[in-house]
Order: structure tokens, then C-alpha cells, then sequence
């Protein structure tokens, strides 16, 4: 149902009424050999080898690997920012070609915009959308509480701390009712505590909406700690080596033993991985 | 959550100057002035040639008193927002098109570029051939003194806009004019500030120029009246007003603008 929704504006502004009753699920999402070579100065640069994924409506999944390893062009490309040199993604059953409204990326830096406050950064998508003023208010206004920051909607952003910053990016992708929330790195920016209480708030979202997440870090417990599924890359050309299913009971605690065990373990494959990769890397240099 | 963060109060007289610099400056020019009249009374040149700072100051009263002054600056400034107004509409849509499009960039990119180095007074024999001695050759001028820096401040900014603001905007459903409007432009507005500025300072050159050749009284046409009736008081009293309004436009438009941008981007205050 949701693949026309992106297309006419009076069609998204449907859906993000009907949001506003009842917040839908996430969308399937399908990556079928996707790769991705950039032309470098010294010859191509291959940074990802072709990645097959299939991940569930209203999964969690996490990309772990190294800086580098291809899985933030892999967001880009399933968010539409950039085309895959080979391969395809399917959100919903449909072929990705452009940005949608259906996906959205959240970057490292929150890339909010400066000159707009916290309010109007919230509506911004809500005006692409068309959406006319009173509902725009109102509807940013519940996603600015919903990450706990009522009473800053006249703040702008340099007046916010970096937490902060993600909380407004996190409430303006939700505010247009994506189906899928690409996170790229969004907390890595942040101090441990902050971090924390981040993976907390956006797992009780999660919990919440059942968006389908995909959420690139190269931090191991955190990926423990957040994840359905952890897929493990291997350093440039990106590859997926392992993959891991998180079976711990939700809401997760950073402290449980279980989920320790778990991130040493994925931890291990991740150095066997990148120690392999040197490897290789020496063995290519001989020829 | 702690609800403790926030600077709010930022930058309060920074901008301003501190009170002894104040007293510094004033002690300064008062000094520069008394100068000047032990100059003027020595009689080193004639009265004409070298007005002692009463002279100017009796100019300047008579000037307004008789209306003069008042009639000139209007009239100039009038030209001024004219050919300035034009420029910012020519400039900005040039500007964003140059920024946006690597072809235009490559053509009409080196033009506007070689333009640019062109000082605009020397539009003006041009401006005069083909539209006579009229408003519109004075503003013509205004307009090429304006344009260019306008244009690639613009330029420059669309094209330094941080593209991940583009890519959060793109991926939020933005796109076409929406994007121009309400990001590119935004985003590029503390460049396209410099431009404006420049530009500003160009055109107000550009028309004191023009202005001495013109028979309406306006403010270079003062200035060359004053020539004309061998009184160099006048002359001086009508630098100083152009001095004025210069420091007044630049005080009371660009700096609080400009202020307020680069506190709201974030920028801190420079």
C-alpha cells in the first residue's frame, strides 16, 4: 500500500494525516546485489562489494563495521542519495531510484538546518509535504515532545548541545511518517551517558511506531544493545562476513552479562575480519 | 531531562565599543579637528583652497538650511535603492543559476568574473551615448557597480552551502525552487551578505562618480558646483554628508543584518 504513497503530495499529505490518528509500521526492504565502485585518482575504488540484505517490516538492524567499510554509502544508496553501480533496492517490493519521503537518513551530525528553529526544523518536511500551517504546528509539536524537548521550540541550534541536536533531527525524520529511519552513525558524535539515554529513548520509539531501522555504527555494543539483527562488514570493499541475531529481551541493559558475551563475541568476528583484510591487502600489494 | 544547557545570552556589547574606547576616539578627533584649524588659520592657502573647519561647518548648516543638502541626498539615495534594487534581483537569480549549473558557471561564470574587474564609472561615457544624460544612465551605472560582486557572492555561496544540508533537505521531500528557496539561499546567506555588501560599497562608489557629471542637484553634482563656485567649503561639507550616509547605511542596515545572521548561524561574532 505504501509504494504510490510517495509520489503525489495530496497522497503523502493522506498519509501523514492518517499518521496523526494511528502511526503505521515500518516496510520490507530488500538489497539485492548492491555494490558500489567510485572512480579515485589512483584508479576505481571499490567500496562495496554487492550486498545482499533482506530486512523484515518493522525490523531493527544494525551495520557494524569498521570507519570506511562501505555501510554509510549503503545507507546513501537506500535512502536514494546516491545510485548503486550495480544492484538494486526494494523498499515495500518497489524499485529505489530517488529520495522518498518513504526513507529517511539520519546523518552523524545532525545536520539541522541553522537559520530555522527547533520548530520550524521539525516542519520542515511537513512543508515539503504541503501541509497546511495549523496542522504542521501541531503535529511537530507532538514529535518535539515525543523526544522530550518542549519548551526549546524557539531555540535555534547552536544553542543546543549535541544530544539535543540529534533528539530535533530524530523528531523532524519522524514527523513525515517515514516507513524506514536510516541512522547513520547518528549518536557517534555523542558522550557515553548521552549515548545511553539516546539508545533508550529510540528503542521506546521503535517500540512504539515498529518503524523498519537501519543503523549504521561501528560501535559493538551499541549495536548489541539496539539491534534485531547485527550484520557485520568487513573493512573496504565492504562485505557483510557475519551476521548476528540479538535474541535479548527488550528494553536491553548496556550492563546485561548476556548481551556482554554477545558483543564479544560479534567483537572477535570484526577483528578477525579487519585482520584478514590486512592480509589480503599485504598480499595484493605483492602482486 | 536536564533542562539546564543553552546559551542564550550571547555577544551583549560585544559589538558595541567599550567606553574608553570611546573616550579615546572622541579625544582623537577632536584633536584631528583642532589640527586642522591651527592649519587653516596659519594661511598656508587661501580660504577658498583650504576651509578652516568653521567655513565647512557654516557649509554644512547653509547647505540643509537652504534644502540643498536634503534635496541632493534624497535624490541619490533615491538612485541608489533604484540601481541597488535592480542589482539584487539581477544578482541573486545570476548568482544562483551560476552556482547551480557547472556549464553556466564556465561561461557566463568568466564573464560576469571579467566584468567584475571592470570599474563601473567607466560604463558611464557608454551609459550617456545610449541613454543620454538622464536618471537611467546614472543608475545603469549604479547597477554594473552593484551586480557583479552581488552576483558572485551569491555564487560563491551556493556554491560553499555544506552539502549535507542539501542531502537532509533532499531526503525531507524538498526539491526545485523549495530547495533554492528555502535552503540554498538560506544556507548561503553569510556569503551572500559579503557579496551584498561589497556590492553596496560598489554601487554608492559607482554613483558618486556618475553623479559628478549630472546637472540635477544630487550629491556628486554638489561636489562639482562647489568646484565650479570656487568654494571649497562646500565641497568639504558635502564629503563629510556623504561620509555620513555611508557610515549610516553601513551602520544601520549591514552590520545589524549581518549580526544577527552570523549569531543565528552560529558563526560567533567576529
Amino acid at each position: 500500500m505504501f509504494q504510490m504513497l510517495t509520489i503525489g503530495g495530496a497522497k503523502r499529505h493522506e498519509r501523514i494525516a492518517r499518521m496523526n490518528q494511528l502511526a503505521p509500521g515500518g516496510i520490507p526492504l530488500k538489497i539485492e546485489g548492491v555494490s558500489k565502485i567510485f572512480p579515485g585518482r589512483t584508479g576505481v575504488v571499490e567500496a562495496l562489494r554487492p550486498v545482499d540484505v533482506e530486512v523484515q517490516a518493522g525490523e531493527f538492524v544494525c551495520l557494524l563495521g569498521p570507519s570506511g567499510c562501505g555501510k554509510s554509502t549503503l545507507l546513501s544508496i537506500i535512502a536514494g542519495l546516491e545510485s548503486a553501480t550495480e544492484g538494486v533496492v526494494l523498499a515495500d517490493e518497489r524499485i529505489v531510484r530517488s529520495p522518498g519521503t518513504d526513507r529517511v537518513l539520519l546523518f552523524q551530525e545532525a545536520a539541522l538546518f541553522p537559520w530555522l528553529d527547533v520548530q520550524h526544523n521539525v516542519e520542515f518536511g511537513l512543508r515539503q509535504a504541503g501541509i497546511p500551517g495549523k496542522e504542521r504546528t501541531a503535529t511537530a509539536q507532538r514529535f518535539i515532545e515525543l523526544v522530550h524537548l518542549k519548551g526549546f521550540e524557539r531555540s535555534y541550534v547552536h544553542q543546543l548541545s549535541g544530544g539535543m541536536r540529534q533528539r530535533v533531527a530524530i523528531a523532524r525524520a519522524l514527523a513525515i511518517d517515514p516507513a524506514i529511519l536510516l541512522m547513520d552513525e547518528p549518536f557517534g558524535a555523542l558522550d557515553a551517558l548521552t549515548r545511553d539515554r539516546l539508545h533508550t529513548e529510540l528503542e521506546s520509539i521503535w517500540a512504539s511506531t515498529r518503524k523498519t531501522v537501519l543503523f549504521v555504527t561501528h560501535n559493538v555494543r551499541e549495536a548489541v544493545a539496539l539491534g534485531d539483527r547485527v550484520l557485520v562488514f568487513s573493512p573496504r570493499p565492504g562485505r557483510i562476513v557475519r551476521e548476528f541475531r540479538i535474541d535479548l529481551p527488550r528494553p536491553r541493559s548496556l550492563e546485561n552479562h548476556l548481551l556482554v558475551d554477545q558483543a564479544a563475541e560479534i567483537m572477535s568476528v570484526l577483528q578477525d575480519a579487519m585482520s584478514t583484510q590486512e592480509q589480503e591487502e599485504a598480499n595484493g600489494k605483492i602482486n | 531531562m536536564a533542562k539546564s544547557i543553552s546559551v542564550f545570552t550571547k555577544s551583549e556589547g560585544v559589538s558595541s565599543i567599550t567606553q574608553s574606547a570611546l573616550v579615546r576616539r572622541i579625544v582623537f578627533y577632536v584633536l584631528l579637528v583642532l589640527l586642522w584649524q591651527v592649519i587653516a588659520i596659519m594661511g598656508i592657502w587661501p580660504d577658498y583652497l583650504f576651509p578652516g573647519p568653521i567655513a565647512v561647518f557654516n557649509a554644512l548648516v547653509n547647505g540643509f538650511l537652504t534644502g540643498n543638502f536634503l534635496q541632493a541626498s534624497l535624490l541619490s539615495l533615491q538612485r541608489l535603492a533604484i540601481g541597488y534594487g535592480i542589482s539584487l534581483v539581477i544578482g541573486v537569480t545570476l548568482g544562483l543559476f551560476l552556482g547551480r549549473s557547472r556549464l553556466l558557471e564556465q561561461t557566463l561564470g568568466s564573464l560576469v568574473l571579467g566584468l567584475q574587474a571592470l570599474p563601473s564609472v567607466c560604463w558611464l561615457p557608454l551609459a550617456i551615448l545610449w541613454l543620454g544624460l538622464t536618471d537611467q544612465a546614472i543608475i545603469f551605472v549604479v547597477v554594473m557597480g552593484a551586480l557583479f560582486s552581488i552576483t558572485l557572492g551569491v555564487d560563491a555561496g551556493v556554491k560553499n552551502t555544506p552539502p549535507i544540508y542539501l542531502k537532509a533537505a533532499r531526503n525531507l521531500g524538498a526539491h526545485g525552487i523549495a530547495l533554492s528557496a528555502q535552503v540554498i539561499l538560506p544556507a548561503a546567506l553569510p556569503a551572500i551578505l559579503n557579496g551584498l555588501k561589497q556590492g553596496w560599497s560598489f554601487a554608492w562608489r559607482s554613483l558618486m562618480a556618475g553623479e559628478l557629471l549630472f546637472f540635477t542637484i544630487s550629491l556628486g553634482n554638489l561636489l562639482n558646483t562647489g568646484r565650479d563656485l570656487n568654494d571649497a567649503s562646500q565641497i568639504v561639507a558635502v564629503m563629510l554628508l556623504i561620509i555620513a550616509i555611508g557610515v549610516a547605511i553601513d551602520s544601520l542596515i549591514f552590520s545589524p543584518i549581518e549580526r544577527r545572521v552570523r549569531e543565528r548561524w552560529g558563526l560567533g561574532t567576529s
